[in-house]
C-alpha cells in the first residue's frame, strides 16, 4: 500500500516529508491566498452569511411586525434606513431574516444532490457498462427538461414550502452532477496510477477511496459551488412564483413579488431584495471561478 | 454520418419516450386521485365517479399512460379540465408568444455573447478582458425575473417610454411598431443569461485555441489579423453552438418567471396557470411539449456540430 502514497501524494500531504514536492492541496490553499478578488469575495460571502445566522441581532425591527402608519416608506428614513414593505414591515430586519431562508433554500438542494449525484456519478464510471448505462439513461431524461421548468413543474405538483423547494431542486441538480462525476471518474479511471492500483491487487473500495475520489473532488466541488447560485436564483424564483416559501415569512423572492405590487410608489425599495440575490449569486459565481482557476480544473459542462 | 445520424435518432427516441414518462407521472407524485384537489369534499360520489371515468383516472396507471401516449403521438394533448379547451390548440398559440421573445433573445444574447467573450479572449489580461468579463458574469448572476422588474421601474415608471407590461396587440407575431415596443424590455430580460453564459464560454474557447500553434502560424504566414480571428472562432464554433443549444432550450422552458413579470400570454404563464388551476392534462402537455422542444432543438445542434466537425461523428 506504500506504493499508493507515493503514487498520489496530495491524500495525506501532512504526512509527507518537508524535503517532498509540496501537496496538491497545499498549492491550492496558497494561490487561493494570493487571489485578492477570490478573497474578498469570500469576506463578503462571509459577512452575508453571518448576518443571516446572527438575524436576531442584526435586525433593527421585527420582520413580521408591521403598521399601517408607517407603510411603503423610502429609503433613508430615520429608523427604517432602507425603508418600509406594503405593510409597514422594515426591509432591512426582513432582508437579514430572508437570508437564512434564501440561503438554506439555495445552499442545500446543491449540497444533497452533491452528494446523491457524487455517488451515482462514481458508481456510473467504475461500475461495469450494465450500470453504467441504467444510471446515466436515467440522468440523460432528467438532464432532458430545463431546469427552471423541472423545478417549477415538480413544486407546482407537490406544493409550495421550504421542504418542497429543496426536494424540487435536489432532483433538478442531481443529474448534471452525476454527470460532471461520471465524466470526471472516466478520465481518471484509466491513469496510470489508478491502473497502478488495481495492479497492486487493492479492493475496489480501496481504489475509489484513495485513488479516485481525491481526483474528482476538485472538479465536483468547483461545479457544485457555481450551482449554488443558480440554486439561490431558481428558489428565490420558486418564491416569487408563489411555489416555494410561504408568506409571512420573510424571503427575497417573495419579498420582490409583494414589493412589486409598489414599483409605481416606491421604485427604489422594491428592487432591493432582488439587489440582495445578485450580490449573493455573483460572489457564488466568482468563488467558483477562483476555485476554479487555483485547483487548475477544466470541467466541460 | 448516417451511422451517426441513426445513433442519435435512436438515442433521441429514448430520450423522449423518458421525457413522456416523467411528463406523465409528475402528476402522481402525490398520493390519491388527481380529481381529488380539484373538487371540493362535499362533491357527491356520484360525480365523483362520473368523472373519474371521463378523465380515465379510474384504470391503473399504465393503462393511463398508454391511452395517453396513444393520445399525444396522434397531436391530441386532451382537453383542460377548468376550461374545456383542447390542450394542443391553447398550447400552441402560447408557444407562438413565447417563440415572439425566446428568438430574438435568443439571437440578441447569442450575438452580445459570442462579441465580449471574442474581445474578451483576444485582449486577454488587459482591462478590456475585465470589462468583459465581468459584463458576462454579471449576466450569469442575475436573477432575470428581477433584471426585468429594474428594468421596468427605470424604463416605464421612472423614464416612462416603453409599456411595463402585456403584449400590446392580440398575440403572434408583433407587425406595428406600438407592437414591438412591449417586447423590447422582456427580449432584454431574457437576452441576458444566453449573454453571459456564451460569453464566459467562449472566452474560454477561444483562449484555449490560442494557445495552439496554428494562429501563430498563420499570423506568420503574413495573415491579416482579421482572416486570424475568423479561423479561431470557426474553430470555436462547435462547442458554442453546443452551448447555444441548451441555452435556446432554457429560453423557452425558463421563459415562465420572465412572462411572469411582463404578463405576457406565453407557455411559461400558460403552465403557471395550469399549476394554480391543478389543471393536469395543461401541465403534463405543456412540461412534455416544452421538454421535447428541448430534446430536439439539442438533436439538431448534435447534427450541426458533426456537420462542421468531422472528428464529432464518433
Amino acid at each position: 500500500m506504500t506504493d499508493i502514497a507515493v503514487v498520489q501524494p496530495a491524500i495525506k500531504p501532512g504526512e509527507q516529508p518537508d524535503s517532498e514536492p509540496r501537496g496538491y492541496w497545499r498549492t491550492v490553499g496558497d494561490r487561493l491566498l494570493h487571489d485578492r478578488v477570490t478573497l474578498g469575495v469570500a469576506a463578503v460571502l462571509l459577512v452575508i452569511i453571518s448576518l443571516a445566522a446572527f438575524a436576531p441581532w442584526a435586525a433593527t425591527h421585527d420582520p413580521l411586525q408591521g403598521s399601517v402608519i408607517r407603510r411603503l416608506k423610502p429609503v433613508g428614513t430615520p429608523g427604517y434606513f432602507l425603508g418600509t414593505d406594503e405593510t409597514g414591515r422594515d426591509i432591512w430586519s426582513r432582508l437579514v431574516y430572508g437570508g437564512r431562508l434564501s440561503l438554506v433554500c439555495g445552499i442545500t438542494p446543491v449540497l444533497l444532490a452533491t452528494m446523491i449525484g457524487g455517488m451515482l456519478g462514481l458508481l456510473a464510471g467504475v461500475g461495469g457498462r450494465l450500470l453504467n448505462t441504467l444510471i446515466m439513461r436515467v440522468v440523460d431524461v432528467f438532464y432532458a427538461f430545463p431546469s427552471v421548468l423541472l423545478a417549477i413543474a415538480i413544486c407546482g405538483v407537490i406544493g409550495a414550502g421550504i421542504g418542497n423547494t429543496i426536494l424540487s431542486l435536489t432532483v433538478v441538480f442531481i443529474a448534471p452532477i452525476v454527470r460532471v462525476t461520471e465524466s470526471l471518474t472516466t478520465q481518471i479511471k484509466t491513469r496510470d496510477f489508478v491502473e497502478a492500483a488495481r495492479a497492486s491487487a487493492a479492493p475496489l473500495f480501496a481504489i475509489i477511496r484513495h485513488q479516485i475520489l481525491p481526483s474528482v473532488l476538485g472538479g465536483i466541488l468547483v461545479y457544485a459551488t457555481s450551482l449554488v447560485s443558480i440554486s439561490i436564483i431558481l428558489s428565490a424564483g420558486l418564491s416569487f412564483l408563489g411555489l416555494g416559501v410561504t408568506p409571512p415569512n420573510p424571503e427575497w423572492g417573495l419579498m420582490l413579488n409583494a414589493l412589486r405590487q409598489s414599483i409605481f410608489v416606491n421604485p427604489i425599495v422594491a428592487a432591493l431584495p432582488g439587489v440582495a440575490i445578485v450580490i449573493t449569486s455573483l460572489c457564488f459565481n466568482l468563488l467558483s471561478d477562483g476555485l476554479r482557476s487555483a485547483m487548475d480544473i477544466k470541467l466541460q459542462t | 454520418m448516417a451511422r451517426f445520424i441513426a445513433f442519435r435518432l435512436c438515442h433521441t427516441v429514448l430520450i423522449l419516450f423518458g421525457v413522456s414518462v416523467v411528463a406523465f407521472g409528475l402528476i402522481h407524485l402525490i398520493p390519491g386521485n388527481p380529481l381529488d384537489i380539484l373538487l371540493p369534499p362535499e362533491a357527491p360520489k356520484t360525480v365523483v365517479d362520473q368523472l373519474r371515468a371521463e378523465f380515465g383516472f379510474d384504470k391503473p396507471l399504465y393503462l393511463q399512460y398508454l391511452a395517453w401516449l396513444g393520445r399525444v403521438l396522434t397531436g391530441n394533448l386532451g382537453t383542460s379540465v377548468f376550461t374545456g379547451l383542447h390542450v394542443t390548440h391553447e398550447l400552441l398559440s402560447a408557444l407562438g408568444n413565447t417563440l415572439v421573445l425566446a428568438v430574438p433573445a435568443a439571437v440578441l444574447g447569442f450575438t452580445l455573447g459570442t462579441t465580449f467573450g471574442t474581445i474578451a479572449a483576444f485582449s486577454h489580461g488587459r482591462p478590456l478582458d475585465k470589462v468583459c468579463s465581468v459584463i458576462a458574469i454579471l449576466g450569469l448572476s442575475m436573477p432575470h425575473y428581477w433584471l426585468g422588474i429594474a428594468l421596468v421601474i427605470v424604463f416605464a415608471v421612472l423614464w416612462n417610454v416603453l409599456p411595463a407590461a402585456g403584449m400590446g396587440g392580440t398575440g403572434g407575431v408583433p407587425t406595428s411598431w406600438e407592437e414591438i415596443q412591449y417586447m423590447i424590455l422582456p427580449v432584454a430580460t431574457l437576452s441576458m443569461i444566453p449573454m453571459g453564459v456564451i460569453g464566459r464560454m467562449v472566452r474560454s474557447t477561444v483562449l484555449e485555441i490560442l494557445s495552439h500553434e496554428f494562429p501563430t502560424a498563420l499570423r506568420a504566414k503574413g495573415l491579416r489579423s482579421r482572416r486570424v480571428v475568423f479561423h479561431v472562432l470557426k474553430n470555436a464554433a462547435p462547442p458554442a453552438l453546443a452551448v447555444m443549444g441548451l441555452q435556446l432550450g432554457y429560453l423557452l422552458g425558463g421563459s415562465i418567471l420572465v412572462e411572469t413579470v411582463f404578463n405576457w400570454p406565453g407557455s411559461g404563464q400558460f403552465m403557471n396557470l395550469a399549476i394554480f388551476r391543478r389543471d393536469i392534462p395543461v401541465l403534463q402537455g405543456t412540461v412534455l411539449v416544452l421538454a421535447s422542444f428541448f430534446v430536439l432543438i439539442n438533436l439538431l445542434v448534435d447534427l450541426l456540430q458533426a456537420l462542421i466537425d468531422p472528428r464529432m461523428r464518433r
